[in-house]
């Protein structure tokens, strides 16, 4: 549903979502750089379970939630995509895990 | 983070304990403020949640091309110098930076002597003092509660400038823009400009708002909107299909956008869709002036609540100014002329600048505001959005997306004893998911508004408090445990948080 501008494509990044690999561009967010891999949806709600996918893209609505190496509750919207970065749907409650030490 | 450079590697671990004034929100409002504050000797901190400054309207502003100045327009382009002048000054600068608290520091005698912010940016979160705080954190588009706007492939159209303009992504496939207000057509030229295909715009302004709107035209009439406007309807009119007078929006698809269905001359159209884009004005964004206890009125013309502020942008806080669009919009360019403002009076309030002085260099920016605003009355009118689509007529229609709270379930709670929106929360939870209220606040007080027949000033808003971003537990137990904080933080988790959860997030 995205297609990515060739003058605005810069260095290549690679990192996964539920295990599939994605190349993004360096400087995209989680969010920019999955709908660019024209991916709709990245959680699912904890009430219903229904999918939802970034909405605002600027850090508001809290839609593109998603777990990115291992923590659970990151807005993708206001995340830099990392070379290698792990990036997971959020299933469900946003309820908090043990984190990782940072 | 030395003046005005752009350091994320070390984060906000570099910055002093205390600056004379942090200002939050590096758009038009708050880069003018910094700029000006900075050349009066203020130390000053600006802080933002993006990488790089520019706010919503010149996002990304510092990375931009040439090419970018023909796709998004000279409106656009002017922010280079806005920015440049912010990053020359001896302002410092924290990128990627969430603001989510703010705290008075009271002085012997019980007066407010400054403020505690409260700063997260990368997993590290501090408090950080100043004695003046400039909160420049600007609008957010409206919420546009239709069927179906939950599902994925359903976004906003500041959603997609935002993925165009940081990442140079255009929206491909059928996409659909739908909705009204003075950025709608806006939005849809620089994605058709950047070679987008728009199967349709559907223009949700009503046609009685012309005759409103009318009489105010002569302050619009000698605005530069005027102009531009035409010019932006002509581009966007030329490359796709307008269709006008369009009383009813929904989304459909199992699991995705499928169609958008509308209604319009009395009857019901539908069109296979990838993405819709949905737009219908912006409104300020309220959560951190709320939060800070900061008074706010209804505006009737921008049907939104907005924080009260004097003519140097002082808010009923002490030692706390608001500029920019989260204190009623004013566009671009009357948030620059206002954080310019709000700057000499803090400066003023720090001693920097004789009152003289600061009424003195104050004049030119007060005429230049008032000409800035001319034809802002005519907008509001002309797109003020139809109630059927601020305050749902469909029951099942989701207006909490966080909570998935229906305006059905809202309205029943009226008849069951909620009489304003804090009252409802406790009932339904609802607005209280991590959004905050952000994306159902102004719907759900117009909705209870609606089913009790009062107005909305009657009804209110969420009463808010800090954080007003979540913040995660090692960066609370990374804190100093000062009381204001503990206050905050507990404040918060009872609040809005599931029961559930409380026990596995008790700070220790
Ligand atoms: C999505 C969107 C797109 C828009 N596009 C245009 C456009 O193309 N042209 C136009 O004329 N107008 C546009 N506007 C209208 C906009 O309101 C402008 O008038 C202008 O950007 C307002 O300037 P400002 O300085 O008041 O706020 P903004 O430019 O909105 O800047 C506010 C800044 O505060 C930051 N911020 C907010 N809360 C926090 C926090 N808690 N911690 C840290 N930082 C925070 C934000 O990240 C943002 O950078 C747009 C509005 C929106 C919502
Ligand atoms: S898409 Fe809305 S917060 Fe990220």
């Amino acid at each position: 549903m995205f297609r990515r501008l060739s003058d605005r494509a810069s260095g290549e990044i690679t990192f996964t979502f539920d295990g599939r690999p994605i190349t993004a561009s360096a400087g995209d967010s989680v969010a920019a750089a999955l709908l660019a891999a024209g991916v709709r949806a990245c959680r699912t709600t904890p009430v219903s379970g229904a999918p939802r996918g970034p909405y605002c893209m600027m850090g508001v609505c809290f839609e593109c939630l998603v777990r990115i190496d291992g923590m659970d509750n990151r807005q993708g919207c206001l995340v830099t995509v990392q070379e290698g970065m792990r990036v997971e749907s959020q299933r469900g409650s946003r309820t908090l895990t043990p984190e990782p030490a940072q | 983070m030395t003046k005005g450079r752009v350091s994320t590697e070390r984060g906000i671990a570099d910055l002093a304990d205390e600056y004379d004034v942090i200002v939050v929100g590096a758009g038009p409002a708050g880069l003018s403020a910094a700029t000006t504050l900075a050349g009066t000797n203020a130390r000053t901190l600006l802080v933002d949640e993006n990488r790089t400054p520019g706010g919503q309207i010149y996002r990304a502003i510092t990375l931009a091309q040439p090419v970018d100045r023909q796709r998004l327009g000279e409106d656009y382009w002017r922010g280079r110098s806005i920015a440049e002048d912010f990053l020359r000054s001896e302002a410092e600068y924290a990128p990627a930076t969430t603001a989510w608290s703010i705290q008075p520091l009271q002085g012997d005698a019980g007066q407010t002597i400054g403020h505690e912010v409260g700063l997260s940016s990368n997993g590290v979160a501090r408090l950080i003092q100043a004695r003046q705080v400039v909160l420049a954190t600007g609008a957010l588009e409206r919420p546009f509660p239709i069927p179906g706007w939950t599902l994925p492939g359903v976004m906003t159209a500041g959603a997609a400038q935002i993925a165009l303009k940081t990442s140079g992504l255009v929206p491909s496939g059928k996409v659909v823009i739908a909705g009204t207000g003075p950025l709608l057509y806006l939005l849809a030229a620089q994605l058709i400009e950047a070679g987008a295909t728009v199967s349709a715009v559907l223009d949700t302004t009503p046609r009685e708002n012309w005759l409103r709107a009318f009489r105010h035209a002569r302050g619009f009439l000698v605005s530069p909107y005027l102009a531009k406007g035409l010019k932006l309807l002509q581009t966007v009119q030329r490359r796709t299909r307008v269709i006008r007078w369009v009383s009813a929006l929904a989304a459909e698809g199992e699991g995705g956008l499928k169609e958008v269905v509308w209604g319009a001359g009395g009857r019901e159209h539908r069109m296979a869709a990838d993405l819709l884009l949905l737009h219908q004005g912006v409104v300020p964004n309220v959560n951190f002036s709320n939060s800070a206890g900061c008074a706010h009125e209804w505006d009737e013309a921008q049907l939104t609540f907005r924080p009260q502020v004097d003519e140097w942008s002082a808010s009923s806080v002490a030692g706390l100014a608001l500029a920019g669009d989260g204190t009623g919009i004013g566009g671009a360019e009357a948030a620059a002329i206002q954080g310019r403002i709000a700057g000499l009076g803090c400066a003023s309030r720090l001693g920097l600048v004789a009152p003289a002085e600061r009424d003195r260099l104050a004049v030119p920016l007060r005429t230049s505001l008032a000409r800035a605003m001319r034809g802002r009355r005519f907008l509001d009118e002309l797109y003020r959005p139809a109630k059927a689509f601020r305050v749902p007529q469909d029951p099942d229609t989701i207006v909490c997306r966080c909570e998935e709270i229906s305006a059905g379930q809202i309205r029943a709670s009226v008849s069951a004893g909620a009489g304003g929106p804090n009252q409802m929360k406790v009932f339904l939870r609802c607005g209280m998911g991590p959004c905050q209220g952000r994306l159902c606040g102004l719907t759900v007080t117009e909705l209870i508004a609606d089913e009790r027949s009062k107005h909305p000033s009657e009804i209110g808003y969420y009463r808010l408090r800090f954080p007003i971003k979540p913040l995660r537990l090692h960066e609370l137990a990374a804190l100093p445990q000062t009381e204001t904080a503990k206050v905050a933080v507990l404040a918060d988790l009872a609040d809005t948080h599931h029961p559930a959860d409380l026990n596995e997030r008790k700070p220790q």
